[in-house]
């Protein structure tokens, strides 16, 4: 039983939208039948900190935090913040990464530098299973660079053979009229990114 | 229908679908979406408010119970010791509708001041305890909380915790059901409500009889539940320590508690009976382990392998009961070098020039509960104490008391808008009643910022979004007997620095109150800065890094080498520092402190 379940972990910084993303992702899981759970630390974590969701799915799932060593799927928002969770990915787990950099206080103040080659040390472990996408690029493209949690949700699409049309019905059930336009359009073009 | 909620919310749900007509709380992560929840979902059958604090929730809802309606009052651990002293005698009176007290643990401390155990309550003051570990039982837990209430005369606590508040999974949804119970209020019911010494004593022998009753209930009751499984092993656990366990060890035999007080001790020996070892699992204090030790029983494990601190997780249970076997997961990179991401204010926050004043100033601040705490890192380093909720004018008081004259111009208290309604004024007017000199900074960001922006008698609307009188801060002031009394613009930090200068050197109380600095994440209120964001001449920046003391999360350093290590005019520099204008919101703060003009106003 325990096998069935797929563990997901979101990373990012507070206000990029990672639990509106996992919020579509229960909902999503969830239509499909399957149990779901769904963690997230905030209160402080919109005044810039890091966020980190735990997302599993599975015919029976019991606690709502994955084990460090079991994450099927990282998707991260943010290269320093999926960096930190790299030794919770299972080995032949996969890395979904936003290619963008958002500088913690002490890099901003010239203490530390901000790590290098983050990418390059994902494909090192991971090989094949690194995926990176530009998601500052193309939300900027559509016009919000706001929305890149919604371009990443498009990306992270790809690994599962749900319908777009489940994605997208779920996706607007989260969000005001005003932005469901924007939204589409980001899901589509980070849908195709991949 | 089934849904995927959140603990808070499916709590809010079952307080609805049991037929409340009364919640009230204050916000306190991890419980604030309780309200939220049931003042925008059920508004149409429940009246729900923003108590101005947790003790004031409390009686509100009791006095909705005694008057025969369900009502229900959301706090954070830390919010029910405000709440202590009705609660404790509320277990004396009892209640006529079911009377419901939600309080959310934090263990691990992630936004709270201590990292207490909420289950100690039900044992001091007597009441029962339920404690859910996913949202289906949140919402079920409710509903039961609110009949046992009425079936015992008691209020009932709920006990949650940030990882079941905020944790989401499905949910079963069912129909609101009336409660049976007839609104009115009778004087004859005085002995039962009065609680004057003749009547607690006649109360006292009854909250005894009752507690004998919900134990012999809670032997019987079906979320109680026993799972046989594999017998060398039995695991006596509750709320979010039972799904953490299940999965590492699915087949351990499990006593899983839905009610942990009063425990029920004839199920616990069944259960000593059917297993060879028995082992406990509980989160923060040996609160089980102590009294299942007690009745007599030989515990295998407990306290002595789990830890008595910090979070739960299934990595920390199996880590604690697999000993030796333990096998961790394999270290691809050392993470533990890695740049740490502290929360920080926003940019634009109008407490950040603020607190760059006190810095300057040199003052010791008292700070108190809000986002201003995040002053205290670096490099504000700008907040010196945080206590609870309202300590800081007192604490500021007190200390200035103990100086004496040396410590005039040294000291202040700083207190946000909604944390001042809630505890800050009684030590207001301490200070003026008892002839101090301390000052005190009212930070009036419009809003409960840390909590998510809600609403409190100083915005000017309830919970709903209806307009409502508005807490005048400098009337009220006033009405305490503070005559010096100043406004400031928070921005202007020359006039900022001369206004709490003079003031924390006056040997009289006095209050200081920024005014045009609502949150940053603001819905209804918003500071209308002069240029929509500022940018860096790189030929004037000189890189002093004093720009840099501020902290704002918008401005950045980078090295420079070659010619770029010379600004324009052959001054030497190591870098200079940029600002990233999607993240500035044109605040001048920067601008203000740069000595070199090297901060410019950007063009949208």
């Amino acid at each position: 039983m325990k096998d069935n379940v797929t563990n997901v972990l979101l990373s990012g910084v507070g206000g990029q939208g990672t639990i509106l993303a996992s919020d579509i992702l229960c909902t999503v899981f969830h239509e499909n039948g399957y149990d779901v759970k769904k963690s997230e630390v905030h209160g402080m974590a919109q005044r810039g900190g890091d966020v980190t969701t735990h997302f599993r799915f599975g015919k029976k799932v019991y606690s709502p935090l994955i084990k460090c060593g079991e994450v099927d799927y990282l998707l991260s928002f943010e290269l320093l913040e999926g960096f930190r969770y790299i030794n919770w990915v299972k080995d032949n787990g996969k890395v979904i990464l936003n290619n963008q950099e958002i500088n913690p206080p002490v890099v901003n103040l010239g203490k530390t530098e901000y790590p290098k080659n983050v990418v390059g040390t994902f494909k090192k472990f991971f090989n094949g299973n690194v995926f990176i996408v530009y998601g500052l690029e193309i939300a900027s493209e559509i016009g919000d660079p706001r929305i890149v949690n919604i371009v990443m949700l498009g990306a992270f699409s790809n690994f599962f053979e749900i319908e777009e049309e489940i994605w997208e019905r779920s996706l607007l059930q989260h969000l005001p009229q005003k932005v469901q336009e924007l939204n589409l359009s980001a899901f589509r073009r980070g849908r195709n990114a991949l | 229908m089934e849904k995927v909620m959140q603990g808070n919310y499916a709590i809010a749900r079952g307080a609805w679908e049991a037929g409340a007509k009364v919640a009230c709380a204050y916000p306190g992560t991890p419980s604030s979406e309780i309200l939220f929840a049931i003042a925008n979902q059920y508004k149409d059958d429940i009246y729900a408010e923003w108590s101005p604090n947790e003790k004031v929730a409390l009686e509100v809802a009791s006095g909705a119970s005694f008057a025969g309606a369900r009502a229900i009052a959301c706090m954070k651990h830390v919010g029910l010791n405000v709440a202590s002293d009705p609660f404790m005698t509320l277990s004396y009176t009892g209640v006529k509708g079911g009377l419901v007290i939600v309080v959310a643990d934090d263990p691990y401390s992630h936004s709270s001041q201590n990292e207490q155990d909420s289950r100690h309550w039900a044992r001091f003051g007597k009441v029962p305890i339920l404690e859910p570990s996913d949202s289906q039982e949140c919402k079920d837990f409710t509903k039961i909380a609110f009949e046992i209430s009425e079936q015992f005369d008691t209020p009932v606590l709920l006990r949650s915790e940030t990882r079941v508040s905020h944790s989401f999974s499905p949910v079963k949804l069912e129909e609101r059901k009336e409660s049976t119970i007839p609104l009115g209020l009778n004087v004859k019911d005085a002995p039962k409500y009065t609680m004057i010494p003749i009547y607690v004593r006649v109360r006292r022998q009854f909250v005894e009889e009752r507690m004998k009753k919900l134990e012999a209930f809670s032997d019987e009751f079906q979320h109680n539940m026993m799972e046989i499984n594999d017998s060398k092993i039995g695991v006596i656990t509750s709320g979010i320590c039972y799904p953490y366990t299940k999965e590492i060890f699915p087949d351990h035999s499990y006593l899983k508690l839905g009610m942990v007080w009063p425990l029920p001790k004839k199920l616990i020996t069944q259960f000593f009976k059917k297993v060879e070892k028995v082992i406990i699992v509980e989160q923060l204090d040996p609160f089980l382990e102590t009294e299942i030790r007690a009745i007599g029983f030989k515990v295998y494990h407990g306290k002595d392998v789990t830890p008595p601190i910090y979070e739960f997780s299934p990595d920390v249970i199996e880590k604690s009961l697999k000993g030796k076997r333990y096998r961790p997961p394999k270290e691809r990179v050392n993470v533990e070098d890695l740049p740490k991401r502290p929360p920080n204010l926003c940019s634009g926050c109008s407490h950040r020039p603020l607190f760059y004043v006190l810095k300057k100033l040199g003052l010791f601040v008292f700070g108190d509960i809000g986002c201003y705490t995040l002053a205290t890192a670096p490099p504000l380093n700008a907040i010196h104490t945080t206590t609870c909720m309202g300590a800081g004018v007192g604490e500021a008081f007190g200390a200035s008391k103990a100086l004496g004259k040396e410590g005039l111009g040294k000291i202040c208290a700083v207190i946000g808008d909604s944390t001042f309604l809630h505890a800050g004024i009684t030590p207001l007017m301490d200070v003026v009643y008892n002839k101090g000199n301390s000052t005190t900074l009212i930070l009036d960001n419009e809003t409960t910022g840390m909590t998510g922006l809600q609403e409190h008698p100083g915005t000017g609307f309830t919970i709903r979004g209806e307009p409502t009188h508005r807490v005048d801060f400098e009337e009220l002031a006033k009405a305490l007997g503070v005559k010096h009394v100043r406004k400031v613009d928070p921005y202007n930090i020359k006039e900022a620095m001369e206004i709490i200068k003079e003031e924390v050197e006056r040997d009289e109380p006095s209050v200081i109150i920024t005014v045009n600095g609502p949150c940053m994440l603001h819905r209804r209120e918003k500071r209308k800065f002069e240029h929509p964001f500022y940018t860096v001449d790189p030929d004037q920046c000189r890189g002093c890094g004093l720009c840099l003391e501020i902290g704002c999360p918008a401005i950045s350093w980078k090295e420079v080498c070659g010619e770029e290590a010379l600004t324009k005019d052959g001054q030497k520099r190591k870098g200079v520092v940029q600002i990233n204008s999607l993240q500035c919101p044109g605040c001048s703060v920067c601008y203000q402190i740069c000595k070199f003009e090297a901060i410019i106003p950007g063009k949208a």
